[in-house]
């Protein structure tokens, strides 16, 4: 039997390219492999100075890639910690069974966690807005969940690139009892030397990928032939256009009044709740093309987000309040 | 250890420039109004490394501060707050890439807090790039931002002389400022300096070469970062692994994980762990993908070794032939980054590689005015204030200097009761630790904590030794002055004795001829004896230019490690 890798590569074959620079003999490393040794170094840090380390898995390439920096890390022994999944249950069929068999076939640990209390009560972005529905089944469910586990570290995918606020985070994000962030009260951050002291109750984001870029983010899932969600790759799916932006019909129940699926070749930038995640439309069905596709096309990945949009510096309002 | 594909598609090309390229992080200083945020926009647009959304967003933005279309400081001013101020708050990481190389800057703000930020920005850079407003010309921010980067180990300083158009482009001026750069520079020994005339606002000589500086010929400013030699700072040629991580899968499996900080490490290498001591040999470098032949700087590797010896987070295994200082007392350069003074009673954490341990600054050997570079004695340090401080440590550190290895040359110090990171230390040397719990101080240890040999030195009369005595001590010197006729002529050999045995520098006045032979007959040393009151000069700048350069003999201990 085909193992998973091969069976998501499969779906969209990534041809063969090699990375070109030589550098054992040089005695230089590539930006690629400079990135993937400060992300080890930094999970390692984090293994060894915490009691309860935790991985924020969101299933998207981000994580991916935070996943095999973890596995090469700890290797040859099993990454030593669990995921934790928040799952907002608006999330994309194809990453709940990518996330099950992945995390299965790597043999980690997941938990999954919902805010069930707001979903009882029907929390929808239609109804409370994106702002309200995200505090609900995002950052009040990720703080329950870290306080269930009594996690005093997470690790979390999110990069310096993605988004302004988050420019001036740092590796170690430091996070009171109510996991709020302050940038004004930031420790200062030197060399590859962190702080990891905290009291009881407060906790460290930590943050692998700060120093990456989207595209190296691809580049590295290229190279290192990294299994990621079939949404990524480009392909003919039923969608509506609402507001402006693409977004992808599973079934009647998501339909607007008014509304009339059609056929779209598309594929996702990132990956987040349904209603509120746009898709681009796009030829790009393997890892090469969705690079060549990223170098000429100049748009922020999280343009096609709701969050970031409601309102100038909404993400850092989120992040104040303890959102990743 | 990757997978072998063949590059036959036609976008090939495209891919492996971006697998192959390179990575420079640099860090940006300047004073407000210098143009720097106005820089960096300029740049990533220039470089077409922004968004068309992220434009999009700052062109329908409310606030437009600048005289074009575009903002170009908008790109780059992250927080509400600062929106709202027009200013930047705290050090934020950008990215832009070109087919040659990958970008990583940390832009600092130049106003409040501006050590503290520079530093952290510092730490992690391959190049500065200092701002000059050609208008202005170098200011003391731009001493104080060139001796930052220094402090911090960047190899390669970059002055962007902006604002040329509003000196009509003259050469004349440029060539003024960029010597006066480069006479800075070398002094600070920095030894690879670039100036570059532009106009951030326009566009001039940042990406695109402009046409109204014909007179130049050197590169434009992205061309300089693109080629510039990246050199960092690892000069210790020996092998210095700090073992970060224990991985212990099975009771058949002990590797440990860590990044080299120096040197290079393949099977079969015969290695020493700290502190044990203890010898052994590589038995394998472990790979996800398979076994390494070799190992160097930044790699982040797990090895095996062939014998079983003691060896956990914080050791390290270093070449048995070149061992790294091994101290509990240790003079470093702290960048203070705390609102609550230094005082040198408190105690703090140490964490230094894998290793925190507890320590105590035992006293601030001078503090430096980033201003004029000039260095004071101070006895304690306010947030932003740069000083040369001796620490001892409960536990041995392994460490080199800072300025041949930023790994291990480097330090941060918590607060272990509000746990805030207080201070950033660069490791200049060892200090000698001889001094042991009840035995006499000696004179060895009044030396090494005061950074000077004692002398006596006779000059002629009362109001010029009070000012050569003034002059010591603000430089951070151990000093008295004395009259002579306060004294019976015979007691004064044994009073110099005992400032002399006390480390105290003596500046004597009114010295008779005869008591000065009786002097003479009773100092043992007269390498330490210097008789300026034969000087009859009437200006007292003389006496005083002499002591000067005495005083610089007298802080040579025998290492010249000195700023």
């Amino acid at each position: 039997m085909a193992s998973f890798s091969e069976v998501v590569l499969n779906g969209a074959p990534a041809p063969n390219v090699a990375e070109a620079a030589p550098t054992y003999g040089e005695r230089r490393l590539s930006h690629l492999r400079t990135l993937e040794a400060e992300s080890i170094y930094i999970l390692r840090e984090a293994v060894a100075e915490f009691a309860h380390p935790v991985m924020l898995y969101s299933i998207g390439k981000d994580s991916s890639v935070m996943l095999r920096l973890a596995q090469k890390a700890f290797y040859p022994g099993k990454i030593p910690f669990p995921l934790l999944h928040i799952d907002t249950s608006y999330k994309f069929p194809e990453m709940i069974e990518f996330r099950d068999r992945y995390t299965r076939e790597i043999g980690a640990e997941l938990i999954v966690h919902q805010n069930r209390e707001a979903l009882a009560q029907g929390a929808n972005p239609f109804a409370l807005g994106t702002q309200k529905c995200c505090g609900l089944l995002k950052t009040k469910s990720l703080l329950d969940g870290l306080a269930e586990g009594g996690f005093d570290a997470a690790f979390g995918g999110a990069r310096r690139d993605e988004e302004k606020s988050r420019a001036k985070e740092r590796i170690y994000s430091f996070r009171d009892a109510a996991g709020q962030w302050d940038p004004k009260t930031q420790r200062p951050e030197l060399w590859n030397i962190f702080n990891s002291r905290i009291d009881k109750g407060e906790s460290i984001r930590v943050f692998p990928l700060s120093n990456w870029t989207e595209l190296d983010v691809w580049l590295y899932i290229l190279l290192e032939n990294i299994p990621i969600v079939p949404l990524y790759f480009a392909q003919e799916r039923d969608v509506v256009v609402r507001g402006g932006s693409i977004v992808v019909i599973y079934s009647k129940d998501q339909l607007l009044p008014g509304e009339k699926t059609q056929r779209m070749k598309i594929r996702m930038r990132s990956l987040g709740c349904v209603p509120c995640t746009g898709a681009i439309r796009s030829d790009a069905d393997t890892v090469p093309k969705i690079i060549e596709e990223m170098i000429q096309f100049r748009r922020s990945e999280r343009e096609n987000r709701a969050i970031d949009h409601d309102e100038e510096g909404s993400m850092e309002l989120k992040k104040r309040e303890g959102y990743f | 250890m990757n997978l072998a594909f063949a590059p036959s598609e036609a976008h090939s090309e495209l891919l492996r420039q971006n697998l192959r390229a390179e990575l420079l992080r640099f860090t940006t200083a300047g004073s407000v109004d210098d143009g720097k945020s106005t820089l960096i926009g300029r740049l990533l647009h220039d470089s077409k490394s922004v968004y068309e959304d992220q434009l999009a967003s700052v062109k329908k933005s409310r606030i437009n501060r600048s005289s074009g279309p575009i903002d170009f400081s908008l790109l780059t001013d992250g927080l509400r707050a600062e929106r709202e101020q027009g200013i930047t708050i705290d050090v934020a990481y950008r990215y832009f890439a070109t087919a040659r190389r990958k970008f990583i800057i940390a832009d600092t703000p130049g106003h409040e807090q501006y050590t503290r930020n520079m530093a952290t920005g510092a730490s992690t850079a391959d190049l500065a790039i200092i701002l000059i407003d050609a208008s202005k010309g170098l200011l003391p921010q731009t001493h104080r931002h060139a001796y930052i980067a220094s402090l911090l180990g960047i190899p390669n300083l970059l002055a962007a002389v902006n604002k040329m158009d509003l000196v009509d482009f003259s050469e004349a001026r440029f060539l003024e400022l960029e010597q006066a750069f480069g006479e800075l520079a070398a002094q600070l020994g920095t030894a690879n300096v670039q100036a570059i005339p532009i106009s951030a606002l326009d566009g001039d000589n940042v990406v695109d070469r402009s046409e109204r500086t014909q007179w130049y010929g050197g590169p434009t400013l992205l061309e300089h970062l693109e080629t510039v030699p990246i050199r960092r700072v690892v000069t210790t040629g020996a092998l210095r692994f700090p073992i970060q991580y224990v991985i212990r899968p099975d009771a058949n499996f002990r590797g440990f994980a860590g990044q080299i900080a120096a040197g290079t490490l393949r099977p079969g290498d015969e290695v020493m762990a700290l502190p044990s001591k203890q010898s052994t040999r590589v038995k394998a470098i472990i790979g996800h993908d398979g076994d390494l032949a070799e190992a160097y700087p930044p790699m982040s590797v797990t090895v095996t070794l062939e014998d079983e010896i003691d060896l956990s987070r914080g050791d390290m295994l270093v070449n048995p032939s070149k061992s790294p200082e091994i101290s509990t007392r240790l003079e470093a350069m702290l960048v203070w980054m705390h609102a609550q003074p230094l005082q040198l009673s408190q105690r703090f954490l140490l964490k230094h590689t894998g290793k925190t341990v507890r320590a105590q600054a035992l006293r601030i050997v001078h503090r430096v005015n980033v201003s004029n570079l000039q260095k004071e004695p101070a006895r304690q340090l306010q947030m932003n204030d740069i000083a040369a401080v001796e620490l001892q440590t409960t536990a041995p550190l392994f460490f080199d200097a800072y300025e041949s290895n930023r790994i291990t040359g480097s330090f941060i110090l918590i607060d272990p009761i509000s746990n805030a990171t207080v201070a950033a230390g660069m490791i200049r040397r060892p200090v000698a630790e001889n001094a042991t719990y009840g035995s006499p101080v000696t004179l060895a240890e009044r030396e090494m904590r005061n950074g000077h040999r004692p002398a006596v030195i006779l000059v002629n009369d009362a109001k010029l030794a009070k000012m050569v005595e003034r002059n010591l001590f603000d430089d951070g010197f151990q000093v008295l002055a004395l009259e002579a006729e306060a004294v019976s002529r015979d007691h004064l050999p044994k009073l110099i004795g005992m400032t002399t045995e006390a480390g105290v520098v003596t500046i004597l006045s009114g010295v008779t001829a005869d008591a000065k032979k009786l002097l003479v007959k009773h100092t043992e040393d007269s390498s330490s004896f210097f008789d300026l009151s034969s000087i009859n000069s009437t200006d007292d700048n003389e006496v005083l230019q002499r002591v000067a350069s005495l005083a610089r003999s007298l802080r040579n201990l025998g290492d010249a490690n000195d700023i």
